[in-house]
């Protein structure tokens, strides 16, 4: 209303200096900075641009869902689970006593492949309940020690495996390499061995720099509880891939981890048996325990979580978008009418 | 220079009344009672009695802090905030197993945020400590035992001492004033630092101690003062002096001041009566508070609701913790039998699992830290600063004149400028320049003075017409060029002497005569120059001198018994001297409301010149010479409504019998020593002034600062409420009121005051507590009158103006009064306090504060507005003319009133919004990052691991996310600068809190919440169990922490990219900046030896990155994390727009969506809609 009020667009960048000669003056110099008058973008949520985005969003969403899921289900997976059938009849009552047991724990199984798979086949275990991201199991390891054979005594948080009963240290320390996985897979197609390729299995820079080449299991698996696997002691850790993928803990106590990889093609409909050394203790604590096969498509493995997500939201946008095309052809009000404020109709209280 | 001229004058006979002159009342006889026991040893400091008193010394500290308290007293005052102590327990148990990271990442935020905002205490501290040290170390004349007066340092002295205070010096302490260059012990001081008045004041010591004058005298000079003890009530003093054997009573009119300044006085020679801390000025001020902002003790708030929610989780992840633990070795059966159950650690033991869990809760406590961001203290510090660097280098607040820019003296109240509700504002030198210019008069009832003012030119804009005279002052100012200060009166048939041509000149002669001789002006000729200065007890005075001056009745001289003008002749045109001899003063009083001279010229006429308020002078009339009174009472109320101040000047002719037969009964008046000598001196004052014939009336500006009605108006429009406190007068007061558009004359007015003749009448009496009942009664009967005249007018659109003056604003403020003046006063308008002492000042802030909650800005310009700065939310120094006191003390230093507008609606409302986002945002970042370390937890058995690598975490609040942040924290804004002035309403948004309301506050708590919740399930789920590369590897530990970071780091700066109105390449690098950071951090960081990096061990690179899966995954999850915000922005937008969505639109819609430039034709504005 009034026009009195300092303007701040008036000055351009030349109209501040030229105030005089007096050069003490505490008057502030001009920039487009310190005034606070720097060139900006600014962003508005009119319908228009709510509505393109919700369309943008949905555009590019909803091909993206449907090319996860094609790949997704283009991925053939044999899940197994044989915790239980792996246990003779008779000792299913006292699965941790049979596990504990010094029986024969050979175990045979057949799978059927339901599709037909191409090499590489990827080989899993997997385990449930099994929380290797506790954080005093997570903490019981020793990078230093395995890394290199002068840091053997750098047992860190290795806690209760840390050292054996006479006070020798273990390689490698910890509750991890205590509880190594220890079942073990042989597979046969019509009577034939199927090759599994237990090689690459581990990230390569954990076998190069975190798992020394000249470091070698002491000690392993010596003391009064048996934990898990035994390792061979001639060869060098950062040849022991079972050991450096179980060492690369799991994020959730629901998880796989790679076992080999058969690098033949497998038919639709073909048999195939599975020997399997069913050693490993998860009965005491409930754990289930899944033999699983897969392929991979150019997103990894089978799991239509992310297809079906990006399929939602793409079409949630989609609905949205159209939801504020309505409302707008509706009830074009426009925005920016000043009777939206509450505050007009008592200006200021006064 | 002048004083030797002016040596001899006896003003006791041109102050014919009995101001000056002391008696006992009733006070009196309570010395030496409680309350009055002070006793003071005049000239004998060392008298045992006097040592075993032990009154305080005059050193005197305003410092918060000393060298040995600092380090406890300022830690203390950090860890008064909560967050604070938090994160001293976390840092202390950081070294303890418990910790689930590293000691260091914890410790050294932490030391960073209180070693800053000690430092910066520190360096405030000093610069206060400086003032301290200069004031103790000035010099002042001391008696000693020598006889002889020794200069001494101020904080030397002791009560009693004897001192001797040059001219122009101020007062070291409070004295009590024994005799002065003049022989009857009178002498001027200018209290400019107390009341904030620059006119002169008398001070009269008594008759018996002014001869004391020479250093021999002081030989043998003994006396005992009795008096008071410390007290803050600058206007009272009761005290009795025993001298040789008797008793005097001494009165405020013997006391000097510490703080206020000797003028037009050679020198002086007093006692010390209060010192240090117990003088009157110090007991007024009250202790530099901490302020804090109302945003900020919100924040407190939010962080213990934020503390509950981190006590709460913790609660639930140990008590699961501890069940989960207990289960894993029941009756020797191990569950778990990888964790080793049977040879556990204190902090796993299933045997001892409530132990177990109760570590736990201490380890979770660190663990959730994240939920309370520590570096959101530092972070505030830092934008506020960076928003002070911005206040104080605003062009528009920078005044030309006194060459001073805005400064923002303490950046804690950055935000609490946009909530601002109540502004209390001081009047002489904040709302007008404080200098009276003469700008009009009506002489014989023609009006002369085409001066505009302020109060005219706004009237005339809100009618929309301007008009031709308007503009042509304009265009004189350029013409006239010379400027006189006091004089802004323009009339070509009256100026340079054109008057005599005026048909009515005899007239004007005379009116412009009675303004040269009835006055108590000194003038001050300038030797070199020979120009004239006047020394007037107040600006109204000096510019009536000055008028009288430029218009040719120069006042040159005055002597005890006359005074000499340089007067031009009527008749022949030429410059003579003319001298009167002056007979009496009949003194004004604000009872009398005017004053009146009576002189005798040189043709030997006796002449009663008389000037006072329309008020009573219209009574005073001749009634046969009434010609002009009809059109004058015109002209005054057109002037009054033009927001001057007005005075009727007439005059009489005395006859020689009529004079002496009164004289003789006046002089019997004042020499008379009864009780009620005042009123018989008024009487008989008031047998003189009557039948007076009328001359005309004087108008008289204050002139307001530029632009301040404007200013007030758009603060109006705003939503603020203004008070004005000032130790005015009422009419004074008022007049301003209506200049500055507080006032209308459509306004009805509610005045309470005590000036009431039943009152008066009490008074007289001198019942004290009679008079206390009474007056209490009557405020109490006038709040409750007010309240009812408001309720009655209820619905109609009438508005009210309270005006209360200082003696009801003390009854009014007592406990049992306050809740129903607060009551009446916010239901007003506008509030004028006027005559009010500094303490009252603060208090009125204070109660205006506590009894509103709401937030309080004070703005004034002197030390006596200190208090008031001091105890408002907000206190605003106006570095101005009067001293630099008040700036000093002030949170913001600004140079001119005006640039409160732009304080206030532009910075104001900026800091507000930016800080209240920033924090909500904050909160938001910490709590959707702090919550997927919960859902972890939960997948995690509880046991305190994090999902992430400790460095990650560690560098979360620093460089991630921190800088967009800081960002919309210095540069956001809604609209610009110049939309923000002219929408006022934009202001409501902090007025009224919205932006940082608790259900926005908690929105952004629960949007955080959403948000974790979207970014842990969706990862997690949509990598469950599969590979998610084509090589087959699986996700493990390492790769989810990063995927699920990588989405928080994405999520929370393009949920600042969206929730900020103003993008600039700022914004733009440090948003995408940041996120890039992160990515290259990782590379980095993977880069190194695993010993160091451990789980980030290129993780990136070798493992993340190569997948298609983790960039397909990120995308997802961050856009279905953004888009529950989007979509209620929208919506809300749409359907319930805030008031910046509004004016954004408008805006919006006048220039369609255009990066890169930003400003607007008003015409496309208004057109708008």
């Amino acid at each position: 209303m009034n026009s009195s009020t300092p303007s701040s667009s008036a000055g351009g960048p030349g109209s501040a200096d030229p105030t005089g000669p007096r050069r003490s003056s505490k008057r502030p110099k001009y920039s487009r900075f310190t005034q606070q008058e720097l060139p900006a973008c600014k962003p508005i949520l009119t319908p228009k641009w709510v509505i393109s985005t919700f369309l943008l969003i949905s555009f590019i969403f909803i091909p993206i869902g449907l090319a996860s899921l094609f790949a997704s289900r283009d991925v053939v997976e044999i899940v197994h689970g044989y915790e239980t059938d792996c246990i003779p009849e008779g000792s299913r009552n006292d699965k941790v006593g049979f596990i504990q047991s010094s029986l024969d724990k050979t175990c045979n199984r057949t799978l059927r492949v339901p599709k037909e798979m191409k090499q590489p086949i990827y080989v899993y275990y997997e385990l449930d309940n099994f929380y290797q991201n506790h954080r005093r199991y997570v903490r019981s390891r020793s990078d230093h020690q395995l890394r290199s054979p002068t840091s053997e005594h750098n047992i860190g948080d290795c806690g209760p495996e840390g050292a054996t009963s006479n006070r020798t240290h273990i390689v490698p320390c910890g509750l991890i390499a205590w509880s190594l996985f220890n079942d073990t897979y042989g597979f046969t197609r019509n009577n034939q061995q199927l090759n599994i390729n237990k090689r690459d299995i581990s990230w390569k820079s954990d076998r190069d720099r975190k798992f020394g080449r000249n470091v070698y299991p002491k000690n392993f698996q010596n003391g009064m509880l048996i934990g898990g696997g035994r390792l061979n002691s001639s060869i060098p850790l950062s040849e022991q891939e079972d050991l450096i993928v179980w060492m690369r803990t799991a994020a959730l106590p629901n998880f796989r981890k790679l076992y080999g990889k058969i690098e033949v093609d497998l038919q639709a409909g073909e048999i195939i048996n599975v020997t399997l050394q069913n050693n490993y203790n998860t009965y005491s604590f409930k754990g289930k325990k899944k033999l699983v096969l897969s392929t991979t498509s150019w997103l990894g493995g089978k799991n239509s979580f992310l297809g079906i997500a990006y399929l939602t939201v793409g079409g949630m946008s989609f609905f949205l978008a159209m939801v504020f095309v309505v409302i707008y052809l509706i009830k074009p009000r426009q925005l920016g009418d000043p009777s939206y404020l509450s505050w007009n109709r008592n200006p200021g209280g006064r | 220079m002048s004083g030797s001229t002016r040596r001899g004058i006896h003003f006791s006979r041109l102050y014919s009344f009995s101001c000056f002159r002391s008696n006992f009342r009733d006070e009196h006889s309570q010395i030496g009672q409680k309350g009055y026991s002070r006793i003071v040893y005049c000239n004998d400091p060392d008298n045992p009695e006097q040592v075993m008193l032990r009154y305080r010394s005059n050193y005197v500290s305003t410092t918060k802090y000393t060298a040995v308290n600092f380090i406890p007293k300022s830690l203390f005052e950090q860890f008064r905030r909560v967050a604070n102590i938090y994160f001293l327990v976390v840092a202390c148990v950081s070294f303890s197993p418990l910790a689930p990271y590293t000691a260091y990442s914890i410790l050294a935020p932490l030391v960073a945020v209180i070693g800053a905002t000690m430092a910066k205490e520190a360096v405030e501290d000093w610069r206060r400590r400086k003032q301290d040290v200069e004031a103790n170390n000035r010099k002042v004349k001391v008696y000693d035992k020598n006889h002889t007066f020794k200069e001494t340092r101020w904080k030397k002295l002791r009560v009693g001492d004897l001192v001797k205070v040059y001219k122009d010096e101020y007062f070291p302490a409070d004295l009590l004033l024994l005799s002065s260059s003049y022989e009857d012990g009178i002498c001027y001081v200018e209290t400019t630092n107390l009341d904030g008045e620059t006119n002169l004041k008398v001070k009269h010591s008594l008759d018996i101690t002014s001869p004391l004058h020479d250093v021999n005298a002081f030989h043998q000079f003994k006396a005992v003062i009795k008096c008071e003890d410390p007290n803050e009530d600058l206007y009272s003093f009761i005290g009795t002096l025993s001298y040789e054997g008797q008793q005097y009573p001494l009165s405020l009119q013997q006391i000097l001041v510490r703080d206020s300044k000797l003028r037009n006085t050679e020198f002086i020679y007093g006692v010390v009566v209060f010192t240090g801390h117990d003088t009157k000025v110090m007991q007024n001020s009250t202790d530099p508070p901490s302020k804090r902002s109302k945003i900020e003790r919100r924040m407190d708030k939010i962080i213990y609701v934020l503390f509950s929610m981190l006590i709460l989780v913790a609660f639930v992840g140990s008590f699961f913790f501890g069940i989960n633990t207990k289960k894993d070795n029941e009756n020797g059966k191990l569950k778990r039998w990888y964790l080793r159950p049977d040879d556990p650690t204190i902090f796993y033991d299933p045997k001892r699992s409530e132990l177990a869990a109760f570590f736990h809760f201490l380890t979770a406590l660190m663990l959730y830290g994240y939920l309370i961001p520590i570096s959101l203290y530092v972070s505030i510090e830092l934008v506020k600063v960076l928003q002070s660097i911005f206040i104080n280098h605003d062009q528009d607040m920078y005044y030309e004149e006194t060459d001073k820019p805005a400064r923002a003296r303490t950046s804690n109240l950055n935000e609490e400028l946009g909530q601002v509700d109540t502004i209390l504002s001081d009047k002489t030198g904040t709302l007008t320049c404080n200098s009276m210019e003469f700008v009009k008069c009506s002489i014989a009832g023609v009006a002369y003075g085409r001066g505009v003012t302020e109060v005219e030119k706004a009237l005339a804009k809100r009618k929309g017409d301007i008009s031709d005279n308007m503009q042509r002052s304009g265009d004189d100012d350029v013409d006239l060029g010379r400027s006189v200060k006091g004089f802004n009166f323009k009339d070509e048939r009256i100026m340079s002497g054109r008057w005599v041509y005026e048909p009515q000149s005899e007239m004007i002669q005379k009116f412009f005569r009675v303004l040269a001789l009835c006055h108590t002006a000194i003038p001050e000729v300038n030797e070199e120059t020979g120009e004239i200065a006047y020394e007037a007890e107040s600006p109204d005075e000096a510019a009536f001198v000055i008028a009288a001056r430029e218009l040719g009745f120069e006042f040159f001289e005055r002597s005890q018994t006359s005074i000499s003008l340089h007067e031009l002749d009527h008749e022949s045109g030429r410059k003579i001297d003319r001298s009167y001899t002056l007979l009496h003063v009949l003194e004004f009083s604000s009872a009398r409301k005017r004053m009146s001279v009576i002189v005798r010229n040189v043709e030997n006429q006796l002449m009663l010149l008389c000037k006072g308020a329309d008020s009573v002078m219209f009574e005073k009339l001749s009634k046969d010479a009434r010609n002009y009174e009809a059109i004058t009472r015109d002209h005054i109320k057109k002037y009054s409504e033009a927001g001057l101040r007005t005075l009727v000047v007439a005059y009489r002719e005395l006859s020689e019998e009529e004079f002496k037969s009164w004289e003789e009964e006046f002089l019997k008046a004042q020499t008379s020593v009864s009780g009620d000598r005042d009123s018989l001196v008024d009487e008989a004052a008031d047998k003189i002034e009557k039948d007076l014939i009328l001359l005309g009336a004087t108008a008289v500006e204050d002139k307001l600062q530029k632009g301040v009605p404007e200013c007030i108006a758009k603060l109006a429009k705003a939503g603020i409420k203004i008070w004005v406190i000032t130790g005015d007068k009422m009419e004074t007061a008022i007049n301003i009121g209506y200049a500055c558009s507080l006032l209308r004359e459509d306004m009805k007015q509610i005045v309470i005051t005590l000036d009431s003749q039943e009152i008066n009448e009490l008074e007289k009496h001198g019942d004290k507590e009679a008079v206390s009942k009474a007056s209490s009664a009557s405020i109490t009967n006038q709040i409750r009158e007010g309240k009812s005249q408001l309720t009655s007018s209820k619905g109609s659109s009438i508005s009210f103006g309270l005006i209360i003056d200082g003696k009801s604003l003390s009854f009014a403020l007592s406990k049992d009064m306050e809740d129903s003046f607060l009551d009446l006063a916010i239901s007003c308008t506008s509030v004028i306090c006027c005559r009010s002492t500094p303490k009252q000042k603060a208090l009125v802030t204070r109660l205006v504060k506590k009894g509103t909650g709401k937030t309080t800005l004070a703005i004034g310009d002197g030390a006596n507005d200190v208090g008031m700065l001091q105890e408002a939310d907000i206190g605003v120094g106006i570095s101005g003319v009067e001293g630099m006191q008040a700036a000093m003390s002030s949170d913001f230093a600004i140079a001119q009133f005006r640039f409160l507008e732009r304080l206030l609606l532009v910075h104001g409302h900026w800091c507000y919004r930016r800080i209240s986002m920033m924090i909500c945002y904050f909160f938001y970042k910490n709590i959707a990052f702090g919550f997927t370390l919960f859902w972890f937890e939960a997948h995690a058995s509880f046991s305190g691991q994090s999902a992430y690598n400790d460095w990650y975490m560690s560098f979360y609040n620093v460089f991630f996310t921190s800088l967009p942040v800081i960002a919309l924290g210095v540069f956001d804004q809604d609209v610009s600068a110049r939309h923000c002035l002219k929408y006022p309403i934009l202001y409501q948004e902090g007025l009224h809190n919205i932006l940082f309301s608790w259900p926005r506050i908690l929105g952004w708590i629960f949007n955080g919440i959403i948000s974790s919740m979207i970014i842990f399930f969706f990862t997690t789920n949509s990598i469950l169990l599969q590979a998610f590369r084509k090589d087959g590897h699986v996700v493990d530990f390492e790769v989810l922490g990063v995927m699920m970071y990588t989405c928080v780091v994405w999520t929370v700066n393009c949920q600042m990219a969206l929730s900020i109105n103003y993008f600039t390449w700022i914004q733009h690098f440090f948003i995408w900046g940041s996120i890039a950071f992160w990515y290259a951090f990782l590379v980095m960081y993977g880069a190194v030896s695993p010993t160091v990096s451990t789980t980030a061990y290129r993780v990136l690179v070798e493992a993340c990155a190569p997948s298609p899966f983790y960039w397909f995954g990120t995308a997802l999850v961050v856009v279905s994390t953004l888009l529950p915000y989007f979509l209620y922005r929208a919506f809300q937008t749409e359907f319930r727009p805030m008031i910046h969505d509004v004016i954004q639109k408008r805006l919006g819609r006048a220039k369609m969506m255009d990066c890169g430039k930003d400003e607007l034709s008003d015409g496309d504005l208004l057109v708008g809609r």
